[in-house]
């Protein structure tokens, strides 16, 4: 009977345990919530500069913003930019910021700051259709170059993007042939070759990536070439041939946009500066909650308020644990079930020194009046009722008292659970009265003792830390308590209770 | 500080609190059972129907207004004891031994007037002894004159015989008497001796004072390996029958020999302390491990009596 009733209990724990521990770790992975307190990860803060002129007229400025660029992930983005209305606007080529004015003069500046985290990860870019080439008409005799330039490329190629590298190298200068120097300009090289390849039939469109560095101002953007292979779309170095984005490299634009239209405005300019900060990973994690589908699962969305009443809770069920362990397990009588934890949940606030003074200075001054009350021969519930308006009166004595001394630790007191510790002084007076003094100590010592090991385990940073953010962990804690209920063997005391029976063995 | 290892303790078979829990109480004791052994009122009554006498109930207090009769009833009574129905480990019990005048005198020696029993009476009303603080009943009996053979070994109280009756069957019993160190209380933690008897006989094993063995009793002197309880095996029947009477699997059954009525039941004890071990200086566990193993157990209690004085006897 024994056997096979438990065999069901102890899987039911190991899957409580199981769950937690998986849960935590699926976390862990999927958000980024780091183990330990204190993880620091880099952030790129990109800042985005835009200057123009203004003429008198309502303005409408729209930069175009990063898109989900390879590499990295948004987790923040502000403007910055008194007076002007501002809203980010997702339209299917890509995303703009938009900024408007109704009356502009004069000099201009606003401000884009956006933090970037760097990613393994590539999430594919939705794209609403297949790209297709767009269709080119040249003029002679440039319709004959091209031609005959997309043939020769065509034929040491075999896929889009070796016909691409091919045709890179073919506009080298150093491979220049008369053909290419007929079509290369300066200035329209880039826009040339994508020309070139839409001619050709592979959709292909310039892109703009800023090098990442720290801490530099006013840095240029760099051209890129994409290409769409059928799947994805790819980047080149346009002057290289090599493929890929390079390291360190933010594509801030992609797509056929432009990449600032001020309405409105004259002489726009852009410029670009960054800084690489460490943000704690914990932060980042909450961050990117907030975006991600997972986020409903953590306590991150609560209002503040909520959320530090939840901090404070669920460290609860660490003192539980610690409680059912020093009672089960090592057999420390206390005063109470559970007014250690509440006495510990004290002392987390009031800090263990201060609030240990004040919760014996109130028990203390408590147990003498107490004394008094029981001479009153009074019924239970007023007597409790009096106790509590005392207890109150003495936390409130003890406040003031020390405010007025200078020590600021004595309004600590006012974190301690009144009722508890009027029942708790109740208690005790009872046990003097019927066990006498001795039990009270064994009691009294054992409660606070637990409850000093609680507020140790409870006010570790590491404690608080995982309790908070990874509340699936309290499974695993469940689980615990439930395997420790099922504990039969000998307390630690017992061993020592027990002694005298050697001399029967 | 003297420890023993968990090893030994295994060896000598002591049952211990978290097994006597999970393994004993929780198991075999019905919760909806608990009512009639957590309260002294429903005891009385239940197990009288299975003929086993308690001290006469002489009135009971249930309300506030009905502690004016109090006096009217005591007028005439030389001895009584005041019980909380639900009060545990002996608080709130006062015994009256005797009257001086208009005042009684506790069994202390103490002398104290009618207003200040009926002050005791409002507070067990009010429940201040009762297990959670819920109101309460108070119950007055009559007073146990105590065999005297026995009682000369107690200091003030009256002894009782702590019996642990595992499914009915007696397992294991201890003599309980009162020292000063225990304020005439005969609770083992609060420092009354604890004298092991053998089940098979009723004679005494050994005796412990908070936990130590000890072979004279700390304030009358006497000896305490002599002692013989009479009526024996009419005691251990009468502990079986409880189990009949209330169902619960393991429990503890307190009697006590009264010099005119012979054995009577005190109260039952759902939740027995695991010192009686330590009195018999063995452990519980191979006798309830014999009791669990039984494949026919037996019927009456008579027989589970015999049972387990011929199988758990010392010879």
């Amino acid at each position: 009977m024994t056997s096979r009733s438990r065999i069901p209990f102890y899987v039911a724990v190991l899957l409580l345990i199981g769950a937690g521990i998986s849960l935590a770790i699926w976390r862990h992975v999927e958000l980024g919530i780091p183990w330990l307190t204190g993880e620091q990860r880099p952030v790129w803060m990109v800042e985005a500069r835009v200057d123009f002129v203004g003429t008198n007229e309502p303005v409408l400025a729209s930069l175009n913003i990063p898109d989900q660029p390879p590499g990295f992930s948004i987790i923040s983005e502000q403007a910055a930019s008194p007076g002007y209305g501002f809203s980010i606007v997702e339209d299917s080529g890509g995303r703009r910021a938009e900024w408007s004015k109704r009356d502009v003069s004069g000099p201009q500046t606003l401000y884009f700051k956006a933090q970037f985290i760097p990613t393994d990860e590539n999430r594919p870019r939705r794209m609403a259709r297949e790209p297709r080439p767009r269709q080119m008409f040249w003029e002679e005799p440039q319709a004959t170059a091209v031609r005959e330039i997309l043939a020769q490329a065509r034929e040491r190629s075999s896929t889009p993007e070796s016909m691409t590298r091919e045709l890179i190298r073919l506009m080298q200068p150093d491979t220049r042939t008369q053909n290419t120097t007929l079509l290369v300009a300066e200035e329209n090289y880039l826009q040339l070759l994508v020309d070139m390849l839409n001619h050709a039939g592979i959709p292909a469109r310039t892109a703009d990536g800023l090098r990442l560095e720290d801490a530099r101002r006013r840095q240029p953007l760099m051209p890129f070439l994409q290409i769409y292979n059928g799947d994805q779309w790819l980047t080149f170095d346009p002057q290289t041939a090599e493929q890929g984005v390079p390291e360190n490299l933010l594509l801030w634009r992609q797509g056929s946009q432009s990449l600032l239209d001020v309405v409105g405005g004259d002489n726009s300019e852009v410029s670009f500066s960054m800084l690489r900060q460490t943000v704690p990973a914990l932060q980042l994690a909450t961050m990117q909650a907030e975006s991600n589908g997972l986020g409903f699962l953590s306590f991150y969305e609560l209002p503040i308020e909520e959320q530090s009443m939840f901090r404070m809770l669920l460290l609860l069920p660490l003192g539980a644990l610690i409680v059912a362990f020093m009672r089960m397990v090592i057999g420390i009588r206390t005063s109470g079930t559970f007014m250690p934890v509440l006495i510990a949940v004290a002392f987390v606030q009031t800090t263990l020194v201060p609030g240990l003074i004040a919760f014996l200075s109130v028990v203390a001054i408590g147990l003498l009046m107490r004394g008094y009350l029981s001479s009153l021969n009074l019924l239970l519930v007023s007597r409790i009722s009096a106790l509590i308006i005392l207890v109150i009166f003495i936390t409130a004595g003890l406040s003031i008292i020390g405010y007025q001394m200078g020590f600021n630790t004595g309004m600590t007191v006012t974190f301690f659970p009144m009722v508890i510790i009027a029942w708790t002084i109740e208690r005790m007076s009872i046990l003097w009265e019927e066990e006498g003094v001795r039990e009270v100590m064994i009691q009294g010592s054992g409660s606070l003792f637990v409850a000093i090991c609680a507020y140790l385990v409870m006010s570790a940073p590491l404690a608080g830390h995982l309790t908070f953010n990874f509340p699936e962990l309290h499974l695993v804690i469940l689980g615990f308590i439930l395997l420790m209920g099922q504990y039969t063997g000998y307390k630690l005391t017992e061993l020592r209770r027990f002694s005298p029976m050697k001399v029967y063995d | 500080m003297e420890w023993i290892s968990p090893r030994r303790l295994k060896r000598l078979g002591m049952l211990n609190m978290n097994r006597r829990n999970v393994d004993y109480i929780a198991r075999y004791n019905e919760r909806s059972s608990y009512p009639l052994v957590d309260n002294k009122l429903k005891t009385k009554l239940v197990v009288a129907e299975y003929g086993v006498k308690t001290p006469r109930l002489l009135q009971v207090v249930r309300e506030q207004h009905e502690i004016s009769h109090f006096r009217e009833m005591a007028e005439d009574l030389e001895g009584f004891a005041i019980k909380p129905a639900k009060g545990s480990g002996g608080k709130g019990i006062t015994v009256i031994t005797g009257r001086d005048g208009d005042e009684y005198i506790k069994a202390s020696g103490a002398r104290v007037d009618a207003a200040y029993l009926e002050r005791h009476l409002t507070n067990i009303l009010a429940g201040l002894y009762s297990l959670a603080g819920t109101p309460d009943v108070a119950i007055v009996e009559n007073l146990v004159q105590s065999d005297p053979d026995l009682a000369r070994y107690s200091h003030q109280g009256v002894p009782d015989i702590r019996i642990v009756v595992f499914q009915g069957y007696p397992v294991m019993a201890m003599l309980r008497l009162a020292t000063t160190a225990s304020d005439g209380k005969a609770n083992l933690h609060q420092g009354a001796v604890g004298v092991g008897l053998d089940i098979g006989t009723g004679r005494s094993l050994n005796a412990v004072q908070f936990n130590r063995p000890i072979t004279l009793h700390p304030d009358t002197g006497l000896a305490l390996e002599n002692i013989e309880i009479a009526a024996w095996d009419e005691m251990l029947e009468m502990a079986a029958r409880c189990y009949e009477a209330t169902g619960l699997g393991y429990m503890g059954v307190d009697l006590v020999v009264d010099a005119n009525e012979g054995p009577l039941l005190l109260e039952l004890n759902a939740r027995p302390g695991l010192a009686i071990q330590m009195a018999n200086g063995c452990g519980l566990l191979p006798r309830l491990r014999n009791i669990e193993g039984l494949k026919r157990p037996h019927f009456s209690p008579g027989e589970r009596a015999n049972y387990a004085m011929e199988t758990f006897g010392k010879l």
